[in-house]
């Protein structure tokens, strides 16, 4: 592979993390490991650990999935990948 | 007009959609049969990709399990829903770029090796056909509640709905219903639960509802539940767990995996122009998804407060629970509950002989409950409720008009039929482009291969029909199964493709077989050897969930782990794959040159 196609590979590797990191932190974090602890705070009738793992989570796969196809987008273009 | 003729216009009319669209979406070709001609649009896609997803298991038993679970409910939602993440993420664009037809097909041409694509083949053949047993099984028993028929008769009907959109439109028929019924179902679905949350919360959006203040109170809706769940013995609602937390964490990653490696869901995003569609439609799927997933844990605690509050009248005055008056007379029961006794979903008996119901949990380790229960002279739990009354009961619970009880028996054949359409399209592009083109004939004419395509189709949904009537001695641990296998084999091996440019052949096919191996194991020793009665051997492997007390619904995260571990070592011992192959890993790895997807070989 070339350095530039190194470089995308490595930007793209990059923002699956980021993402990634997210994706654990709402749902195995706030939802299971950590739900006790955010069921000490409310969400208006909603315990906030409940809330992640029955409808939080959901929403912010959603967007997750959103931000990363338009990332993905910018960096195909940056790196002068993208579909013609 | 009455229920029963109701209820038959709305389904009759709905399957009429259905096969008007058939007609309309024929499939002339195999690019057609397979991905719809590879030009459905993303959002398109992504509804018909929610249609495929949530099967009669979403639809119609998903609310009641989480009725039942309270908080530990949520791995189902999170489970189902993380997976399109993963498959957004890790899999669905890059398999788009590859460009073919099928699943086993990017093995087999990733692995450059037969054998890979044969194994994948068998995997794939495994998790979608005990799949569609459920689903076959489902639409027979949504049409015998619903319109009052044999389960056997509506298995008959279903399977003609589908060979009629299946065998003449492949991926395009299909693609075209799953729309349809998408529509219907998330109507079926949602209508209900809006008026349930109105009359219930105030807010007509039940996502919202579920955390609002009960109607002239300033108690909100789960304090309130938690409150009768504890008195009642059934365990507070927000915060029960499935198992322990370990438990709960590996279920719902292995439910996540599962959900990104089943090839029905896959196969989708091979339909949409590009490579930027691909990803994007994962994201318009999961909106869609999201919808219903979102619903439903409001359905959920909406109907079991519900419930228990029709049975036990003080729910609502905040009278004395345990109070001799406080329980439901036998006479004053609503016509509800006398509907579904008869369908056995629904059963009372009354054991103290007081002509009232009772409903508790008589199991429950809280003393003080046990206590009061034996003083008011209780004498065990005299209502048992079946999940799926949940969502089924639900517009008569609310007393909601029959069309719209209409509306949601053909919203649960809607979801049935779309889940069993889609898997049996990936079942039968596997054997007739990855087993007749793909190693027993590779010189077969397009229109041959078209022909062959048709045929399986055909000869899939008789033995789905087969297999749905005379269901192999088991029910509830099929769908496990299929996730199970979906997440040790077939994730890992797709996702090792793309993101190891090093990683060879016998790696991977080491991979596959030891992931499979090791949850079938699991699963066998504790449902039995392909769950046939009497061949489990749990004390072989020392009793029931003995790998850190994970349930085998829950293993396949470990199937996927050890799948990595052994290609991994394998790989390292064995010589790496061909310069072509890791020139392949690069073209797949970036968008640009995405042409339509083909099926060449």
């Amino acid at each position: 592979m070339d350095k530039s196609g190194e470089a995308y590979w490595k930007a793209t590797l990059g923002l699956l993390t980021k993402i990634l990191a997210v994706w654990f932190l709402v749902s195995f974090g706030a939802g299971i490991l950590f739900v006790d602890l955010f069921n000490q705070i409310h969400l208006g009738g909603y315990p906030l650990g409940f809330w992640f793992a029955h409808q939080g989570s959901i929403y912010i796969f959603v967007a997750l999935i959103f931000y990363y196809a338009k990332k993905m987008g910018e960096i195909d273009r940056k790196f002068d990948v993208h579909e013609e | 007009m009455d229920l029963q003729t109701t209820i038959y216009l709305v389904v009759g009319a709905s399957f009429a959609l259905y096969i008007g669209i058939a007609f309309w979406a024929r499939a002339g070709s195999t690019s057609e049969f397979y991905v719809a001609g590879g030009g459905v649009g993303p959002r398109v896609n992504g509804m018909a990709t929610a249609a495929d997803w949530m099967s009669a298991a979403s639809f119609i038993s998903m609310a009641g399990l989480i009725s039942n679970m309270g908080y530990g409910g949520g791995l189902f939602l999170m489970g189902w829903t993380g997976g399109y993440v993963l498959l957004a993420l890790l899999l669905a664009p890059y398999l788009r770029k590859f460009g073919k037809f099928t699943v086993p097909q990017f093995i087999g041409d990733r692995f450059y090796s037969k054998t890979a694509s044969t194994v994948a083949v068998v995997c794939l053949l495994t998790a979608s056909i005990t799949y569609v047993i459920g689903q076959m099984t489902g639409v027979g028993v949504a049409f015998s509640r619903f319109l009052g028929v044999s389960s056997e008769t509506g298995i008959y009907v279903g399977m003609g709905i589908v060979f009629v959109y299946a065998v003449m439109g492949g991926m395009k028929g299909i693609t075209y219903t799953q729309v349809a019924q998408y529509i219907v179902l998330i109507f079926a679905y949602t209508v209900p639960a809006v008026f349930i949350s109105l009359h219930l919360t105030g807010n007509p959006i039940p996502q919202l509802g579920l955390g609002s203040d009960l109607v002239g109170t300033d108690i909100s809706l789960l304090q309130k539940l938690d409150q009768i769940a504890i008195d009642l013995g059934f365990g507070q609602y927000t915060t029960t767990t499935a198992g322990s937390t370990l438990n709960m964490f590996v279920y719902t990653l292995s439910l996540m995996i599962g959900t990104a490696g089943l090839p029905h869901v896959i196969m989708r995003f091979f339909t949409v122009p590009t490579v930027a569609d691909a990803r994007s439609s994962a994201g318009w799927a999961l909106v869609f998804i999201a919808i219903l997933y979102t619903t439903a844990p409001a359905v959920a605690g909406m109907a079991k407060y519900n419930l228990i509050s029709t049975v036990n009248t003080a729910v609502a005055t905040n009278g004395d629970l345990y109070a001799a008056d406080s329980s439901l007379e036998v006479a004053k029961k609503p016509d509800w509950m006398a509907r579904w006794e008869k369908t056995g979903l629904l059963k009372f008996e009354d054991k103290n002989g007081d002509g009232r119901i009772q409903y508790y949990n008589d199991k429950t380790k809280n003393a003080d409950v046990l206590a009061k229960a034996e003083a008011a002279g209780w004498k065990g739990n005299e209502l048992t409720v079946n999940a799926d009354i949940i969502v089924l009961a639900n517009p008569e619970i609310a007393l909601l008009p029959n069309w719209v009880i209409a509306l949601v028996a053909a919203g649960g054949l809607a979801a049935a039929l779309s889940t069993a359409a889609g898997l049996l399209l990936a079942i039968s592009s596997a054997i007739s482009h990855d087993l007749v083109k793909g190693v027993f004939n590779p010189n077969i004419s397009e229109k041959g291969e078209l022909m062959a395509g048709k045929i399986a189709m055909a000869v899939s949904i008789v033995i789905a029909g087969y297999l749905g009537l005379n269901p192999p001695g088991f029910a509830a641990g099929t769908v496990a199964l299929a996730f199970g296998i979906a997440a040790s084999s077939l994730f890992p091996a797709i996702m090792m493709g793309i993101f190891s440019k090093k990683m060879n052949k016998e790696g991977a096919i080491a991979g596959m077989l030891a992931g499979l191996a090791i949850t079938l194991f699991y699963v066998f020793a504790h449902k039995g050897v392909f769950f046939i009665k009497g061949t489990d051997f749990l004390p072989l492997i020392g009793g029931p969930n003995p790998f850190f007390g994970i349930t085998p619904e829950a293993f396949g995260a470990v199937g996927a782990l050890v799948n990595f571990i052994v290609a991994f070592t394998v790989d390292k011992f064995t010589k790496e794959p061909p310069e072509h192959i890791q020139h392949l890993v690069e073209s797949v790895r970036t968008p640009r040159g995405a042409k339509a997807v083909d099926g060449a070989h």
